[in-house]
């Protein structure tokens, strides 16, 4: 059986804002046997879309789910097995797969307890659109798809905007004349298991990168951004008394992105070259290199009124604390190998990288899903655990 | 990794290092020690040879001696450098140290590593101009380096060295400090 804590898709339909779209092209956007057949196989997704077709997946899929069941606790049960509470009473199973995702809490540094209390702070599950906003400066903290999507929506509200920007991922929208995301899928990219990633730990902790979709499928990058007006400063540091304290580091974090886009976009050259379609896309191209302000602010003090509100955009973190297993580690991160977890029968889907890139996107979870219940049979019918894959890095 | 390229770093160490450190977060806890004597005038002497990490005392081979003082435009001896050019010194060799490591894990054989540093400085600040501050304005590295690598891949190794650069971060980032009275 699936527990759903809430509706049917709920986090689509309560987590998101107003106007966020899929980071994936329609046709990308498929669940196994539920190809895209709709007119706009280039277009994203609505969150409400979304929702529709998981509801509409489920159904098809005649899937066993019980909505408004929120788990209260999984614990091991002596014999082997889990005792699952629920709000609804107590379920025994063998096997349990944890389907919680890797987003049910924001991330908000600690420093933001020193912001001064006049200065309003949300995180993007509070975040509709701007106009819940109050009126004046807004300081968006996080470069990632969520951080440049909401900078660029606040401040074609016409509010001022300031970017706070650490590490990121820089990606074109469209490369060659085709979606980047056909790219990652189509070169091999989003198909790399998590066992030939060269650097697993950093692999699963990288930000989302820099889309948006949109109808004229523009590229949304930091130079995208200051075209609009937005103001960009460094990873944000410390405060101190007051003042908000940037990194001097702007310049390499913007060249490290760069870099990497540039790397990307070469071994997609390479792909095209080798493997054929070479033919079929426009010629390889590059873009201007990110242009970050010359003399960037290291400080804006949080007293003087030019913030109003501090969008806090620097991630997510998964929520365990229902999890009575002993199988987190120093981080809070799941301990598993490719989605096996340490403990018998328990498994875990829909995390960052759990056995391919793509594992974290509607249609890449088909082929992590195939496997780690390829390994959940196994145990079923060994009655003993059976491993697949390597040992996990830790 | 290539096993054909030597820039005299042992990079499997480190790599070993960090994954023992991973699990012990206790032992990755180094505290750098220094000690200064004041001399005469704005000459001053630094002793550094003990540190602490790995759960231990440590102690470097050898004692370093460092003086600083200040230059004659500043009206003093010139026994030694500028306190401020110390971190010059930090920051340049830091990220060597960076180049040259990455540039091991990477595979790249270095030929020569050159960097220059310059930090521009208000010195009205340090003589009371509240509206002027006491440190760099900003700082400058420029990177001359000649590798077996393509100009993408030496920039790489430049931007990777900032990236895991403790004197970079120390400068770009703000840090608590706190001076006592003993």
């Amino acid at each position: 059986m699936v527990l759903e804590r809430g509706e049917l898709a709920r986090s689509w339909r309560r987590e998101r804002w107003d106007s966020l779209r899929l980071l994936t092209p329609n046709w990308q956007s498929r669940l196994p046997g539920s190809p895209y057949e709709g007119g706009e196989p280039d277009g994203y997704m609505t969150a409400a879309e979304v929702a529709e077709l998981i509801e509409r997946f489920a159904q098809s899929a005649r899937a066993p789910v019980r909505t408004r069941t929120d788990v209260t606790s999984v614990g091991r049960v002596g014999d082997g097995g889990y005792r699952v509470m629920t709000e609804h009473g107590e379920i025994q199973a063998r096997t349990v797969v944890i389907a919680s995702g890797a987003c049910n809490l924001p991330t908000v540094p600690a420093f933001a307890d020193a912001v001064p209390a006049d200065v309003e702070q949300i995180t993007p599950f509070g975040y509709r659109n701007p106009d819940q906003l109050a009126d004046g400066g807004v300081l968006v903290v996080g470069a990632s798809a969520t951080g440049v999507q909401l900078a660029a929506e606040i401040r074609r509200s016409g509010r001022p905007v300031t970017m706070a920007i650490g590490e990121h991922v820089r990606l074109p929208r469209t490369y060659r004349g085709r979606d980047v995301l056909w790219w990652m899928d189509a070169s091999g990219v989003w198909d790399q298991r998590y066992d030939e990633v060269e650097d697993l730990t950093r692999a699963r902790r990288l930000p989302s990168p820099q889309l948006v979709g949109t109808a004229e499928r523009a590229t949304l990058d930091l130079n995208a951004l200051v075209a609009l007006g937005v103001e960009l400063v460094g990873r944000w540091a410390s405060v101190r008394d007051g003042l908000a304290l940037f990194s001097g580091g702007l310049r390499n974090v913007c060249s490290l992105a760069d870099l990497k886009m540039n790397r990307l976009l070469g071994s997609f050259d390479e792909w095209a070259h080798t493997s054929g379609p070479d033919a079929g896309v426009d010629p390889p191209e590059r873009f201007a290199p990110t242009e970050p302000p010359r003399s960037p602010r290291w400080q804006l003090d949080l007293r003087s009124g030019e913030i109003r509100t501090i969008l806090w955009a620097t991630g997510f973190r998964p929520d365990y604390r229902w999890l009575d297993v002993p199988v987190l580690d120093a981080k809070g991160q799941l301990r598993h190998d490719g989605g096996v977890v340490d403990s018998p029968g328990l498994y875990a889907l829909g995390l960052p990288v759990l056995r391919r890139r793509k594992s974290t996107f509607l249609y890449g979870i088909e082929d992590d899903a195939r496997e780690v219940i390829g390994e959940l049979g196994g145990y079923l019918a060994d009655g003993s655990r059976v491993r697949g894959g390597r040992e996990t890095a830790r | 990794m290539s096993t054909t390229i030597d820039n005299g770093v042992n990079v499997q160490a480190l790599l070993d290092a960090r994954e023992t450190l991973a699990g012990a977060p206790d032992a990755a806890q180094f505290t750098w020690r220094a000690s200064s004597k004041w001399q005469n005038g704005v000459h001053s002497t630094t002793t550094i040879q003990n540190y602490f990490g790995l759960g231990a005392e440590q102690s470097h081979k050898t004692e370093t001696v460092l003086d600083a003082d200040h230059p004659e435009v500043f009206a003093a001896e010139d026994n030694a450098i500028t306190p401020i050019e110390y971190l010059l010194v930090g920051l340049a060799s830091c990220l060597t140290a960076g180049v040259a490591s990455v540039a091991q894990n990477r595979g790249i054989q270095l030929r020569s590593v050159e960097a220059t540093v310059e930090g521009n400085h208000d010195v009205r600040g340090i003589l009371g101009d509240a509206d002027v501050r006491n440190g760099f304005n900003d700082v400058k590295v420029t990177f001359d380096i000649d590798a077996d690598a393509s100009a993408e891949d030496i920039e790489a190794l430049v931007a990777q060295s900032q990236k895991r650069s403790a004197v970079f971060d120390a400068l770009t980032n703000p840090t608590e400090i706190t001076v006592a009275v003993a």
